[in-house]
């Protein structure tokens, strides 16, 4: 469970966000919401990499950032500036050094995400040879090696074409972990268990997906 | 391009520490200037052919790592000619080969990440105040990004190019550097994101 209490962010005297309120129980919540609404700024509240200007981000109860970036992984629009490391081991190992993990279970963790999402093909390539939709899953993974409670996306398939989308909403689907899609791709939220709506850095609605995605698209007709 | 080179293996050379790899290429470097003559040429180029040997290397990747430099090669063998004669232009030349092999072998055979740890390695006893993971960072950072930068360039180019500024250095330059800095901050944050502090 995940709260936002009362938080705004303000960036050069600008206000992004203003007074968000709610908790996370969901397991796929989805965010929606014009150029420049917010959203982003609020995803990367989620594991701290955007800290509140007021107001608190608490993940069951906890307020330490060590923890939110320890419990929540995210995934950027651009896996190429998710990616570190040359070759795709590499990478994958790099957020498990971090977590100063044995040798073995950082191998055993690599090789167990890489079959999973039937990677292996890609474990020794370079990461700067590899396809657009190759290089979100494996920034995906280099994610999941971190067994993260809850997955932030931040547009995940802005950059992927149709093949490549489908696969990662097939590996999308097959998380157990608690996932915040923010997408502008509103057939990547239907199913979803919550979505919600951001326009000038508050939210507007909030609530399951069918009725808010509608009034969406409504509002977003000229 | 150090990206570009690494061959995945599991050979004795590619398990031996980056830090003893580097200091036994600066020996064989040191030596070759310092005991002038065939004999120690030989040597080193026997001991940098059974180094690729070893570590399962082809021809083709000694030929991949000395392409790049033959013009350079050729030119100093032709200067050597002008100057000298025939056996001491191909002896520098055989020299500079041999130096770019054994170079080449340490890349074929590093992986960044054995890089970076033996530069954390080396940093160890550095004092408390030396920031060693961020320097080890820093550096891995630097290789990976190497062809990230030379897309964007492309990417940039052609985008100029279509609207019929190839020619301006300032096209060319302001985006690049703009798109690179963004970069580089979403970069940050995905380090950070993946927690290294």
């Amino acid at each position: 469970m995940i709260t936002f209490s009362d938080v705004s962010v303000e960036k050069s005297g600008t206000e992004i966000l203003r007074g968000i309120d709610l908790t996370i129980r969901e397991r796929r919540v989805g965010v929606i919401g014009r150029n420049g609404s917010g959203k982003s700024t609020f995803a990367r509240l989620f594991n701290g990499i955007e800290v509140p200007t007021s107001g608190s981000v608490s993940l069951d109860a906890s307020g330490d950032p060590k923890q939110l970036r320890r419990h929540v992984g995210f995934v950027f629009q651009n896996p190429d500036n998710q990616i570190v490391y040359p070759i795709v081991w590499e990478d994958l190992e790099f957020g498990l050094k971090n977590l100063g993990l044995p040798r073995d279970e950082i191998r055993q963790r690599v090789d167990d995400v890489l079959k999973r999402f039937g990677l292996q093909h890609l474990r020794d390539r370079f990461t700067h040879q590899l396809s657009g939709g190759e290089k979100q899953m494996v920034a995906l993974a280099g994610v999941l090696v971190m067994q993260p409670r809850m997955i932030v996306f931040d547009e995940p398939t802005t950059l992927l074409d149709l093949w490549n989308k489908q696969m990662l909403m097939a590996a999308m689907e097959e998380l157990e972990q608690h996932i915040v899609v923010v997408s502008h791709d509103l057939e990547l939220l239907k199913g979803f268990d919550r979505v919600l709506h951001f326009d000038d850095g508050v939210i507007i609605e909030d609530g399951e997906p069918g009725a808010v995605i509608a009034n969406y698209v409504a509002r977003s007709r000229c | 391009m150090l990206t570009d080179l690494y061959v995945t293996g599991d050979s004795p050379v590619h398990r031996t520490r980056p830090v003893i790899k580097i200091a036994a290429l600066i020996v064989l470097c040191t030596s070759l200037f310092a005991f002038e003559g065939r004999e120690s040429l030989l040597i080193s180029a026997v001991i940098v052919t059974a180094g690729f040997a070893l570590a399962g290397l082809k021809a083709r990747h000694a030929w991949q790592s000395l392409r790049p430099a033959l013009w350079i090669l050729i030119a100093i063998f032709a200067v050597q000619v002008y100057l000298a004669d025939l056996a001491l232009a191909a002896f520098v030349v055989s020299r500079f080969a041999v130096l770019i092999l054994a170079a080449a072998l340490v890349t074929l055979t590093t992986t960044t990440s054995q890089f970076v740890d033996g530069i954390g390695a080396a940093l160890k006893h550095a004092p408390a105040w030396v920031p060693k993971a961020r320097i080890a960072l820093a550096i891995s950072l630097c290789i990976r990004f190497i062809p990230l930068i030379r897309n964007t360039f492309g990417e940039v180019r052609q985008a100029q190019r279509a609207r019929g500024l190839e020619r301006n250095f300032l096209a060319l330059l302001v985006p690049l550097v703009v798109r690179t800095l963004k970069s580089a901050d979403e970069i940050s944050q995905a380090i950070y994101a993946r927690s290294f502090d």
